[in-house]
């Protein structure tokens, strides 16, 4: 059967048709068409991708959950090796900070000759204000020798083995230290308490203590150095029906974080036991 | 007999070494924990244990050394704490733990006020009520709470020097 166009003649009208298409859709006639079309291609796009990285992870994943796992377990070590080296040198900054504070503290203090050492323990009794040091008779530790930090006097030491000893604190019950104050010709006896509190007893009734006083060592009775600094008043306490004033002193040293500390190893404590007259019979 | 010493000798120089750098810087108002004793005492509340006054004389004397106390005052106290962990545990043998803690009790007790009138007689005069509420209540409440940890721990080392021995 015979079409009944000519063959060229289709052709020009499909042509045409195409020209008109292209022309319509160039000035925007198509536009809901073409955005319809586009957003359906753009959304099975997307599933089609996300469905296939899906699969792709499946696969590949387990493999890097192993390596990571790997490399996690090898940066934790890492880090816990770095976290002992930082305590470790926080641990060493804050000794070298000590034990430079104690030499500030020798070199303003040439006449004596001083001897460091560690704290290493602490009586096991809780009556005893005592601490146990690293150096002993080997380092020229003698009984009745003073202990004392860049912030203050410590204590004496008590007892001494070759390579250890241990050291009266000030804040001992048994402890007396005769003190002054910095500003007067005040004396006074400095003694401790079993809680580890410091007070001043034997403050003459007409001497003038205020709060916030600074308190040395006198160096009367021979036990201790004179001029080393003891603490402060922190309240005083004054009544006319009794013989003495009492006050109450913070420490200059704190006790309870003692690590390191200067035995005064020129320092001869004078025993005056002779001369203090006994009763006779 | 052999093996208690030898056990005495390490185990009583570890509980000082820890009693002088840890758990007398682990204050409660101002007592502290006495490891040493209630190392003695759980050793005398064992049951099948050979040596038990010879781990009072070692961790009194030891203990004696580091500290400031007369070595005496640890001596009683130590030994008495000793005795009465014998005297009590063949009779309350069933409840080991009631045991360890009345005898930590009453040795504490009774160390505290050893040392407290041997430094008001010797030393110097020491308020009662303040060392009463400042040292012996802390001390005793500290004690009491590690009593359950060093039983168990020496009761493991008891048994494994003196082994149960099983019938067949």
């Amino acid at each position: 059967m015979k079409s009944r166009f000519p063959r060229s003649l289709q052709t020009v009208v499909i042509f045409l048709v195409a020209i008109g298409l292209v022309a319509l859709a160039l000035g925007g006639y198509f536009n809901p068409v073409t955005n319809w079309l586009t957003r359906i291609t753009v959304n099975v796009q997307t599933w089609i991708s996300g469905r296939y990285l899906a699969i792709v992870d499946f696969l590949t994943v387990p493999r890097d959950v192993a390596s990571l796992r790997l490399r996690n377990a090898e940066l934790e070590t890492d880090v816990a090796k770095l976290q002992t080296q930082i305590i470790d040198l926080q641990q060493q900054v804050t000794e070298t900070d000590i034990l430079s504070a104690l030499v500030d503290f020798a070199r303003a203090n040439p006449e004596y000759t001083y001897k460091a050492a560690a704290v290493i323990g602490r009586d096991p009794s809780p009556f005893l204000r005592y601490v146990i040091i690293n150096v002993g008779s080997n380092g020229g530790v003698l009984p009745g020798m003073p202990v004392v930090t860049e912030k203050g006097l410590v204590g004496r030491v008590d007892a001494v083995i070759a390579e250890a000893a241990r050291v009266q604190l000030v804040t001992d019950a048994a402890s007396a230290v005769n003190v002054r104050m910095q500003t007067s010709t005040t004396e006074a006896m400095l003694v401790g308490s079993i809680t580890g509190d410091l007070s001043l007893d034997m403050i003459p009734q007409d001497a003038n203590v205020q709060i916030g006083d600074v308190v040395l060592t006198s160096g009367l009775g021979g036990d201790y150095p004179a001029n080393m600094l003891v603490g402060q008043v922190v309240s005083v306490r004054k009544l006319q029906s009794e013989l003495f004033q009492q006050a109450a002193i913070q420490p200059n040293v704190d006790f309870n974080r003692l690590q390191f500390v200067l035995i005064i190893t020129n320092f001869k404590p004078v025993d005056i036991a002779p001369l203090i007259e006994t009763p006779g019979p | 007999m052999r093996r208690a010493v030898l056990a005495a000798i390490p185990v009583i120089l570890l509980a000082v070494i820890l009693q002088t750098t840890i758990a007398s810087r682990i204050i409660l108002f101002s007592g502290n924990a006495d490891l040493v004793m209630l190392v003695v005492v759980a050793w005398g509340l064992q049951e099948r244990v050979r040596g038990v006054w010879i781990w009072g004389v070692a961790a009194s004397l030891l203990v004696a050394v580091v500290s400031g106390v007369p070595w005496y005052i640890y001596l009683i106290g130590y030994l008495s704490a000793v005795g009465l962990a014998r005297l009590l545990v063949s009779r309350i043998w069933q409840a080991p733990l009631l045991a360890m803690f009345s005898v930590t009790l009453m040795g504490t007790l009774e160390l505290l006020m050893l040392v407290f009138f041997q430094r008001t007689i010797f030393e110097v005069p020491l308020a009662f009520g303040e060392m009463f509420s400042q040292i012996m209540l802390p001390t005793i409440l500290l004690n009491l709470l590690l009593a359950v940890p060093v039983h168990a721990l020496i009761r493991d080392l008891a048994n494994r020097l003196y082994p149960q021995e099983t019938t067949a």
